[in-house]
């Protein structure tokens, strides 16, 4: 299975329970690869719009793009 | 008339410091006006509504912003962060009044075309409220819109060649004091170092994957304008190592009144003649200074660089010529734990372009916090969780009588066998022959 596949199976086996994770949530899916190459997967998922960031200011998560509350939700267009 | 009535707020107004709460009324006032005749981007109320919401929250001592939202730039995990409004009917104007982080330049220097570019943008595109600077040192652009996002970064990286700050579990931007282009403190070139490791570390500026913030600051020396030692993850303070130069001649002249007292700075009332024994000699903290009448002489070994007779007498005394930085780790404000300042790692570095010695220890902080840290762990509360003594075997720094504040109060080394000549493989036989159980 493809890297990209890997995260992405990931979070649609969890989106039930949870729409954001922590970018430490990633690491353990792959045990052999450290965090820089881990942070290379899900930057690719970003850059290909499979993947989005939500932020509090002051910290930084992953989610499923278009998962949990999204911008629309909050009235905005 | 104002869309609010504001009494709490009013009352702010009347303190001796000048207001924000005037600084918004003041833009309320101009966007009703609209003098260029500006397409307004958001409500031209926004102003308005950001104080009736304020007020609001003085009122019942809640905030009434919401926390966060996936809101941003394509490709950027930070520089922009989501704010909302829990009473957008009341206050549509802030029911959505996103936060964007704008780079400042290294050392704060700016244009006036550089800062009229950057009003015009955010007067079209935002609410027209900015801080500047907010604490991480960047350029706080306060409430707009999700559609104009993309708009403004296209107008900032495009028009004016400036690019988003950091924000999230990201490497805040670096800031620097101004450095050698205005200090004869300096004791490196901060300016360059924080711009050049803004270039280096793009990826870990804009694609967060730390587990929480991550701040540098560089201060030129031990005054510390940017206040790295406090507020910082990895602080850059200039050092030297070698004397103080004295100009004994300058330090008559100053005993004899001919000079005043840091540079002036304190003219404000007459504190009499000035003393170097009292205000000088006696304020040194290691004790490691003396006045004969005559001669003023120093003890380098003592020295702490504290920096107080060299600000007190900046014409007589003057930092050495064997300048580098000493490095510090680990200051946060609380959140996880409580407040920490910097502990020092490395007493002495060189820092020369293109600064690969320093960029070195902070990508073994970084392999190692990222492994290691929890989430929303900075990296002052990993290293106190696994120890100073891991930092330094990560990093690859010799434990050093300099990272010891006072004899055995902090004794956070421990030898291990390997390091000691002989290692401590013992016959316990011949051991109980000397001590009894």
């Amino acid at each position: 299975m493809a890297d990209e596949d890997v995260v992405l199976d990931f979070l649609k086996g969890k989106s039930a329970a949870k729409s954001k994770f922590y970018f430490k949530d990633f690491l353990p899916l792959f045990p052999d690869k450290g965090p820089r190459d881990v942070k290379k997967i899900l930057t690719k998922l970003v850059n290909a719009e499979k993947l989005e960031f939500w932020s509090s200011g002051s910290t930084t998560m992953y989610g499923l793009k278009g998962a949990g509350k999204q911008s629309q939700a909050e009235g905005e267009d | 008339m104002a869309k609010f009535q504001t009494p709490l707020l009013d009352q702010l107004e009347s303190g001796p410091w000048p207001s924000f709460v005037s600084d918004i009324k003041q833009e309320a006032a101009a966007r009703a006006k609209n003098p260029k005749g500006l397409d307004y981007q958001i409500p031209v109320d926004a102003p308005e509504d950001l104080l009736g919401i304020v007020e609001l929250s003085y009122r019942d001592k809640e905030t009434h912003w919401k926390h966060g939202g996936i809101v941003g730039v394509f490709g950027y995990g930070g520089g922009v962060i989501g704010r909302y409004c829990d009473r957008p009917e009341e206050y549509p104007g802030v029911a959505h009044f996103h936060t964007i982080r704008v780079n400042q330049p290294a050392g704060k220097y700016y244009t006036t075309d550089f800062l009229r570019q950057l009003c015009d943008i955010w007067d079209l595109r935002g609410s027209g409220i900015l801080n500047m600077h907010g604490s991480t040192g960047d350029i706080v652009f306060l409430g707009t819109q999700t559609p104009q996002l993309e708009e403004i970064f296209w107008e900032l990286t495009h028009k004016m060649n400036n690019d988003l700050g950091g924000s999230g579990s990201n490497l805040r931007t670096p800031a620097a004091c101004l450095g050698q282009s205005r200090c004869e403190f300096a004791c490196y070139n901060t300016q360059d170092i924080c711009y050049q490791l803004t270039q280096d570390y793009q990826d870990e500026l804009h694609r967060p994957a730390f587990p929480y913030k991550f701040k540098f600051k560089f201060d030129g020396c031990p005054n510390g304008c940017v206040c790295a030692m406090a507020r910082s993850d990895f602080a850059v303070i200039g050092t030297w190592k070698d004397d103080i130069k004295i100009d004994q001649e300058k330090v008559k002249a100053y005993v004899a009144g001919e000079f005043k007292p840091n540079a002036g700075a304190h003219a404000g009332r007459d504190w009499g003649k000035f003393d170097i024994q009292k205000e000088v000699v006696d304020r040194c903290p290691t004790h490691c200074m003396n006045w004969d009448g005559s001669k003023l002489s120093i003890k380098t070994a003592d020295c702490v660089r504290c920096m107080h007779c060299i600000n007190t007498m900046p014409r007589a005394l003057h930092i050495g010529d064997e300048r580098g930085a000493s490095i510090l780790v680990g200051a946060k404000a609380p959140v996880v734990e409580g407040a920490q300042m910097g502990s020092l790692l490395i007493p002495f570095i060189e820092v020369k372009p293109p600064y690969d010695e320093i960029k070195e220890v902070i990508e073994k902080i970084w392999d190692w916090w990222m492994e290691e840290g929890k989430n929303r762990e900075r990296v002052g509360e990993t290293m106190k969780r696994l120890s100073f003594q891991t930092l330094l075997e990560v990093t690859e720094v010799p434990a050093q009588p300099q990272q010891v504040r006072a004899p055995r109060t902090n004794p956070f080394i421990f030898f291990k066998e390997d390091e000691v000549p002989g290692g401590w493989t013992r016959d316990i036989a011949d051991f109980r022959k000397r001590h009894q159980r």
